[in-house]
């Protein structure tokens, strides 16, 4: 049967279907359909979900970079008392370019670039619901972050720590434009967190694999769901309050002002409510990604789906009622306190039945020693003793007595970098023969984790220890007297080696890249469906839709895969699916390039910049922003309305 | 991997309306990231108002004329919002030719009468954080009638052309529709807080 003659039970179809087409015939014209043109425009105008995650991962990497000598850069004038290596106002802007960079920068568009890569594929599907907004996030994102940079080159970073606090960065205090760019790094990278949140949730939600039910959804996609819920109610808290900031400084509201009837104390509640969940929108992926690992590694599945899958939920609930935890020494009325106190441990529950799942699996299964499991011990080590002293600090006494000390800085990295960089780092080795089809280097990648674990536990655990002994956080140098020399070059030499470690890693990806062994579709015999496909996966992912049966379906069906047959193959075309069960809907048309996203994020963006100097930018701004828009939205003559 | 069919999918249409549609998701999903913001701004409001001693803070409640006017229209424009998305649902052309002219015209209305409500707020922006915070929540309640009317004159312009007569155009329209629900009821809720709660 030729390719454009389908009919069923008699009856001609419209399009090209994939249905009974060999493979040679399929691949082409799926290939066709799915393009990313060549040259400068298909690099700005390509929707491609891999495409789009690739840059998100690669740009966080970037930041992790600057943000890494930022804090190099401090721990070299940290490294001996009294040093004049670098002064105080570079030193804070140092400090708050290093924490903005990793939260807003790093570590969130890094869980959100491994999802819009990860969650299309894991589900068995050929794109997000969004293809558009996912290329505007991209745009906004980076836009956000050169200018934040840019700033800083110029000698107006943002200087008043990464939460910013007022009266600090008000109008009074924070003279120049330093604050603003950060309120408006702040807006570009919401919008562009939001939008990812958006996608990913009407993605999961609808376009699963038919007979994916929601419980055979693979947990990382929980973590993801679970991820974009928590931006989609705590993103906007910090979208408030940093609008608020930027128009107390730029047309004179008085929020934050007490002699008119402002309070300080608004923006710590505003910005926390964003900024404790913050923490779970960075952990929660990357246990995701802990689930995603260990079966492949002790060849079971994962103990206890669906005591992990509900603690995942509950984490996401808790998380956001735990922020004024962040705000015991604000002298708060001493029963709120103490039921922060009590939410702040009760979060340890969830968390720790996964930590128990998780030891669980690996009890019962045959581990076998490669690179991505060894960063999941390392993270489980990490993450415990970083958990255990986030229990210490939820005690209103033990916090006041460390507050602002570097104890509470040892902490911060153990949770954030225990929790999220070590299974991060797991699901670079882990992922990035699907990604690549390569393989990364084995023997370096031991290297790698040893330098990362011996490292960052030799540079942030004796900071506990100097936190106890009163060293405070953010103070660009310390007395002689104080005694804390000795640790604090202990501290920076060995901030050298977790450095290297990360060099390691580059050197490993730049190798692998170029002689890194080829991996076939699914070196380590993983059960989860990204697996089903080519190593890198071609532009429509899958050849054919996946029918999923079981939780583990590449384990039960290791040589053949049931699919469903009949979406257009002349026309982009996505399966949508019930939301509990996953049972065919429609055939949904997914948009095609566009430059439309990239020329909205341009208009965005510079609408957003002009408003550091002018409010009048936001009325001129939203012209060209409308017309962008109106192209991005307005339909093209695609097949599918003919239908 | 072989593959083996177990399944056809040929027959399923090509656009449906509601919460069959990733598009209906999308919109809830930012009916609740932006619900979310006004339930933040709405908290602001009622934590400045605790923490000052009088409220309103030097000034009068606002005067509840254009507010409430607004409130009216914005009620009275569900029922036309409705009859749009049921000749939606149906594929009524011409219905709903005439349905997106009248939704456009409705929602310029609203933004008619905020010009008088700004000055009825019988406070400035800048004058003190009672004035800041309502002039945000009005604000921001404005940007989202801007936004929505944009999106309702697009889509009546497109509803004229030859790209309108289309299952997926109608499935646009109604979502339209669902999001202008959230536009009037989010003002429900702010005209209470702003109009209601300084008499109280």
């Amino acid at each position: 049967m030729s390719a454009s003659e389908v009919e069923l039970d008699g009856e001609k179809l419209k399009g090209i279907r994939d249905t009974g087409l060999d493979d040679a015939t399929l691949h082409g014209y799926l290939s066709k359909t799915w393009k990313t043109p060549d040259g400068l425009y298909g690099w700005l105008a390509t929707v491609d979900h891999k495409r789009i995650a690739h840059r998100y991962v690669v740009t966080a990497f970037l930041f992790l970079v600057l943000a890494g000598i930022s804090a190099l850069v401090m721990r070299f004038q940290l490294a001996s008392p009294e040093a004049g290596r670098v002064g105080p106002d570079l030193y804070n802007q140092l400090f708050t370019m290093h924490g903005t960079t990793m939260m807003f920068l790093f570590a969130v568009p890094m869980m959100e670039g491994f999802a819009i890569y990860l969650v299309p594929l894991m589900i068995g599907s050929r794109n997000v619901a969004f293809p558009r907004l996912n290329a505007f996030s991209y745009w906004v994102y980076v836009s956000g972050g050169l200018m934040i940079w840019v700033a800083f080159a110029f000698n107006t970073g943002a200087d008043a720590g990464w939460f910013s606090y007022v009266p600090l960065a008000g109008p009074e205090y924070g003279t120049g434009k330093r604050p603003d760019f950060w309120a408006q790094m702040v807006t570009y990278t919401e919008v562009s967190a939001l939008a990812v949140a958006v996608e990913i949730i009407a993605t999961v939600f609808k376009q699963r694999a038919p007979g994916m039910t929601l419980d055979r959804m693979p947990i990382y996609v929980w973590s993801a769901l679970v991820m974009a819920f928590i931006i989609l109610f705590a993103m906007p808290a910090v979208m408030v309050s940093s609008t608020m900031l930027i128009l107390d400084r730029l047309v004179g509201t008085q929020f934050f002002n007490p002699a008119s009837g402002g309070d300080v104390l608004l923006w710590q509640h505003l910005f926390w409510f964003f900024g404790h969940p913050e923490v779970y929108i960075i952990f929660i992926p990357a246990t995701g990604f802990v689930s995603a690992i260990l079966p492949a590694f002790v060849r079971r599945p994962v103990f206890g789906y669906l005591g992990i899958v509900l603690s995942l939920i509950g984490i996401g609930l808790l998380s956001f009622g735990l922020w004024v935890h962040h705000m015991f020494a604000t002298g708060l009325p001493q029963l709120g306190e103490s039921f922060f106190t009590a939410s702040s441990m009760m979060i340890a529950i969830p968390s720790g039945i996964q930590i128990f799942c998780w030891i669980a699996t690996i009890w019962g299964g045959r581990p076998a020693l490669a690179v991505p499991f060894l960063f999941v011990l390392g993270f489980i080590v990490t993450f415990v003793i970083g958990g255990l002293t986030g229990v210490m600090v939820a005690s209103v006494p033990l916090d006041l007595q460390v507050h602002d000390t570097y104890f509470v800085v040892a902490h911060l990295h153990y949770v954030l970098m225990g929790g999220a960089v070590f299974p991060l780092l797991g699901a670079v080795y882990y992922w990035f023969p699907k990604i690549t089809g390569r393989m990364l280097g084995e023997q370096l990648g031991k290297w790698n984790f040893w330098l990362v674990f011996i490292g960052f536990n030799a540079t942030f655990f004796p900071m506990h220890i100097l936190g106890l002994q009163g060293m405070p956080r953010r103070v660009y140098t310390y007395p002689l007297e104080s005694g804390w020399g000795g640790t604090n070059l202990f501290v920076s030499l060995c901030s050298l080696a977790l450095a290297a470690g990360f060099g390691v890693l580059f050197l490993n990806v730049v190798l692998s890249l170029r002689r890194g062994r080829l991996a076939g579709d699914n070196p380590w015999g993983a059960s989860t469906l990204e697996w089903a496909t080519t190593s890198p996966p071609p532009s429509y992912n899958f050849p054919r839709i996946p029918v999923v049966d079981h939780r583990e379906p590449l384990w039960k069906n290791a040589e053949v895969l049931p699919v469903a047959e009949g979406l257009r193959i002349d026309a982009r075309e996505v399966m949508v699916g019930t939301v509990a069960d996953a049972v065919p809907q429609i055939r949904q048309p997914s948009a095609d390039n566009s430059i439309w996203p990239f020329l909205a994020a341009i208009a965005v963006g510079v609408a957003f910049l002009a408003s550091i100097y002018t409010p009048w930018a936001v009325v001129w701004g939203s012209l060209p922003v409308a017309v962008t828009f109106i192209g991005w939205f307005w339909p093209q003559a695609i097949p599918e309305d003919e239908e | 991997m072989k593959h083996r069919a177990v399944a056809n999918i040929s027959r399923l249409p090509t656009y449906d309306f509601g919460a069959s549609t990733p598009m209906w998701w999308g919109t809830l999903a930012f009916i609740a990231l932006e619900a979310t913001g006004f339930a933040l701004a709405i908290g602001a409001y009622l934590y400045l108002a605790s923490v000052s001693p009088q409220w309103p803070i030097a000034a009068p409640p606002p005067d509840l004329f254009p507010g409430t006017a607004i409130l009216v229209v914005l009620i009275i424009s569900v029922v036309p919002n409705h009859m749009v998305e049921q000749w939606a649902r149906r594929q009524d052309l011409a219905k709903v030719r005439v349905g997106m002219i009248v939704m456009s015209a409705v929602g310029f209305l609203p933004l008619l009468l905020r010009i008088w409500e700004f000055a009825a707020l019988e406070i400035r922006w800048d004058q003190n954080a009672y004035g800041s915070i309502i002039w945000f929540i009005v604000g921001l309640h404005t940007t989202h009638l801007l936004t929505d009317v944009g999106d309702t004159v697009v889509l009546a312009v497109l509803m004229f052309t030859d790209k309108g007569n289309t299952g997926r155009r109608f499935s646009d329209v109604a979502d339209n529709a669902f999001y202008w629900d959230f536009v009037v009821a989010s003002w429900v809720v702010l005209y209470f807080v702003i109009y209601w709660f300084p008499r109280m």
